[in-house]
């Protein structure tokens, strides 16, 4: 009833973000068309500074969990928690968020998308993400969700005098409304039969037996089929590349990075903490969808031969091996997810941003044969390539071994042992497709003698410190693993404390 | 009191109804639907329901028919020749509603299509409560529902705003500012003496230079 019950100050990246995005909004108003740099410049600082917050609301979490207390801090009548989770989710988006603008810059620029929009559309798809990976109220979860995926309907939808831009929103946007009714009626069905939209207050009703069955069941099948859209898992992929193809390269990877950390801890919050009582049988759900996933998405990836679609089926499939550790439900699952998603953000990154800073006006990098021979023509480039394909593909040294193996440790770990034969075989054929693109690059001549396209030179230092990083995580990976394994570990706990009151 | 109001109101909305479905001018349908929604309104607030009654006015009549009345009155629709197969789909129309008819009466008399717990609820102003559950316990979905429509119109705004390049804008701060010296030049040059009128150089040579 009093003001300070909301307990504002918890959300404070969020406000900030929210606040700084609307000054944004104006400020590009008296900004000239030619020096939208300004506007640019102002987005990163405002993205530095929530990332700053941010990273001061985990260190308050950690403390908080030192001293023995509950990390999780609520906010907003139990609507929002910031929790080490949330707060670890929070910054990678940040970043994943901040490196799309960068790689991006010269890219825009060059196709007359570098406009105010850009830059308040980013930031509040941002502010949806970061909604969704504090929501602990299906209501917060649904309004984030929808504030990310309008953001990003629009965003692609903004060359509008391209085909296939526009084409690519409308699909998006048609299935993307397709999933959130799902989703929607799962959570209403959902909130029928436990009469409560709290996740905690619906997990310990279901726990205590106080849920219709029936109904609990029909609706966590359809809150799986919204996941599985959203995810863009198997058989529910069919907009994921057409969208990363159609759509401008910096939104791919705006699509491909940093919602998935959002949809990571969406459905940490919403099957590992809400539905927990229900493992078993959404579990058999991820299954099907994760050995889909790694099927489909690998076995379609060979046959691309435009880059674009390849990078969307194999997010298909890595989004597979994700659904993966969620589906032995436990923390440690959970934790190999989320080293999954955290490393896959960084390696998205750096594959979009390679496209991006490789293309030049009136010429998208976007077609395999792109590549060919580029070792000759710009060996710096071919090398960073080469990380990024053979992160991806999971090969030792790089962090994408790690986070697969990971994965794989959790399902052995569970008794899943067939479901890890499997990713490993499908892995294998991933591998081809990958080193194809080093094939590529390395042994075969190249086409064009002019010299490659190597976009702004901060750009080029941030990628290169990105792929880089990509190398030294794969050798040190235990600190971010330790890490994001310690903040599940306690996010499950302060949920388990939540539902037992 | 209240019953001889309410029974005013309800004549007004029946007979308001009637002719939204009988009036042959499709402009006079639309205003006498106006009129439905609004004694409606005032039928809601005599059952102490001010929130629905004033949204009611707010979004139907404030917006929704404001846009029926746009889309009417631009398009240049013939309406007789919309009316002319009425009497073919009659019987069809007449199962339909029948159907209707039948199902209402069964979910309005059936026992158990009765809600528990749906009876009248005297809480004091409905408004007042809406508000303080929204700006406490609400608070966050309804800011960030706020931040939803505000993407929303950026999106529209965004990917329908074009400028056109022939269209000439008025720039009053410039019109405001201009002085008498950007408007006339005033020059000053030394009187000359009147020159000779030059000869005309003949015609056919130009034509050769040239």
């Amino acid at each position: 009833m009093i003001p300070t019950s909301l307990n504002a100050w918890v959300a404070t990246p969020e406000i900030f973000l929210l606040c700084s995005a609307c000054i944004v909004l104006l400020f590009d108003l008296f900004v000239s068309e030619s020096r939208k740099q300004v506007t640019y410049l102002l987005t990163l600082l405002v993205l530095a500074l929530t990332a700053v917050l941010t990273i001061q609301s985990l260190q308050q979490g950690l403390m908080l969990a030192a001293n023995g207390a509950s990390p999780a801090r609520y906010a907003f009548s139990n609507m929002y928690v910031a929790d080490p989770v949330a707060d670890f989710a929070k910054i990678g988006m940040v970043l994943g968020v901040a490196l799309v603008l960068i790689y991006g810059r010269g890219y825009a620029q060059e196709r007359g998308i570098f406009k105010g929009e850009l830059f308040t559309l980013t930031l509040f798809s941002l502010l949806g993400m970061m909604v969704m990976a504090s929501a602990t109220n299906f209501l917060t979860l649904y309004v984030g969700l929808e504030l990310l995926s309008l953001a990003i309907y629009a965003l692609v939808a903004m060359p509008r005098n391209n085909v296939r831009s526009t084409e690519a929103a409308m699909k998006y946007f048609v299935l993307g409304a397709l999933a959130s009714g799902m989703l929607l009626y799962g959570l209403s069905m959902l909130y029928g039969a436990t009469g409560s939209l709290d996740i905690y207050e619906v997990a310990s009703r279901i726990i205590r037996g106080e849920a219709n069955p029936m109904l609990v069941t029909f609706g966590t099948v359809f809150v799986v089929t919204g996941i599985g859209f959203k995810l863009g898992a198997v058989p529910f992929h069919m907009w994921v590349p057409d969208v990363y193809e159609g759509a401008p390269t910096l939104l791919a990877q705006l699509i491909g990075s940093a919602p998935k950390l959002a949809a990571f801890v969406f459905v940490l919050r919403l099957l590992g903490h809400g539905l927990a009582a229900l493992g078993p049988d959404w579990g058999a759900m991820l299954i099907i969808m994760a050995v889909l996933s790694l099927v489909i998405g690998n076995l379609a990836a060979i046959a691309q031969k435009n880059i674009k679609r390849m990078l969307a089926y194999s997010t298909i499939s890595h989004m597979g091996f994700v659904l993966l550790g969620f589906l032995v439900y436990n923390a440690v699952g959970y934790a190999a997810s989320f080293f999954y998603v955290m490393t896959y953000v960084i390696t998205a990154a750096a594959s979009f941003g390679l496209l991006m800073l490789m293309s030049r006006s009136g010429f998208e990098c976007e077609n395999i044969d792109d590549f060919k021979g580029l070792n000759k023509r710009n060996p710096w480039y071919a090398l960073m390539m080469l990380m990024v394909m053979f992160s991806m593909a999971g090969i030792p040294a790089f962090v994408g071994f790690f986070a697969k193996l990971s994965v794989l440790r959790a399902l052995v770990g569970s008794g899943f042992t067939w479901l890890a034969i499997v990713a490993v075989v499908f892995s294998l054929i991933g591998a081809f497709y990958y080193l194809r693109v080093v094939k590529v690059m390395y042994f075969d001549e190249p086409e064009a003698d002019a010299p490659v396209a190597v976009g702004n030179l901060d750009a080029q230092l941030i990628l290169s410190a990105n792929c880089l990083l990509l190398l030294a995580l794969g050798v040190f990976p235990n600190q971010l693993l330790t890490a994001l394994s310690y903040a599940v570990k306690l996010s499950m706990a302060s949920a388990a404390g939540m539902m037992l009151q | 009191m209240t019953l001889a109001l309410f029974y005013i109101f309800a004549a007004v909305l029946v007979f308001g109804a009637l002719r939204v479905i009988t009036a042959k001018n499709p402009v006079h349908a639309v205003l006498w639907l106006i009129l439905s929604f609004f004694t409606s309104a005032c039928l809601w607030i005599l059952l102490k329901a001010e929130f629905l009654a004033v949204s009611l006015v707010v979004i139907y009549v404030g917006a929704v028919m404001v846009l029926f009345l746009f889309v009417v009155m631009m398009l240049d629709l013939n309406f007789e020749e919309l009316r002319k197969g009425f009497w073919k789909f009659f019987p069809v129309a007449a199962v339909v509603a029948a159907i209707m008819l039948v199902e209402m009466i069964l979910v309005l008399t059936n026992r158990y299509a009765q809600i528990p717990g749906a009876q009248l609820v005297e809480t004091g102003p409905t408004v007042r409560e809406l508000g303080l559950q929204i700006y406490t316990t609400y608070f966050l979905p309804f800011q960030l529902s706020a931040v939803l429509l505000l993407v929303g119109m950026i999106a529209a705004i965004g990917l329908t705003i074009r400028k056109r390049k022939n269209t000439k804008y008025q720039q009053p701060g410039e019109q405001i500012a201009v002085k008498a010296a950007d408007r006339v030049r005033v020059l000053k040059m030394d009187a000359e003496a009147r020159l000779e009128a030059p000869q005309p150089k003949p015609a056919d040579d130009q034509q050769a230079q040239g």
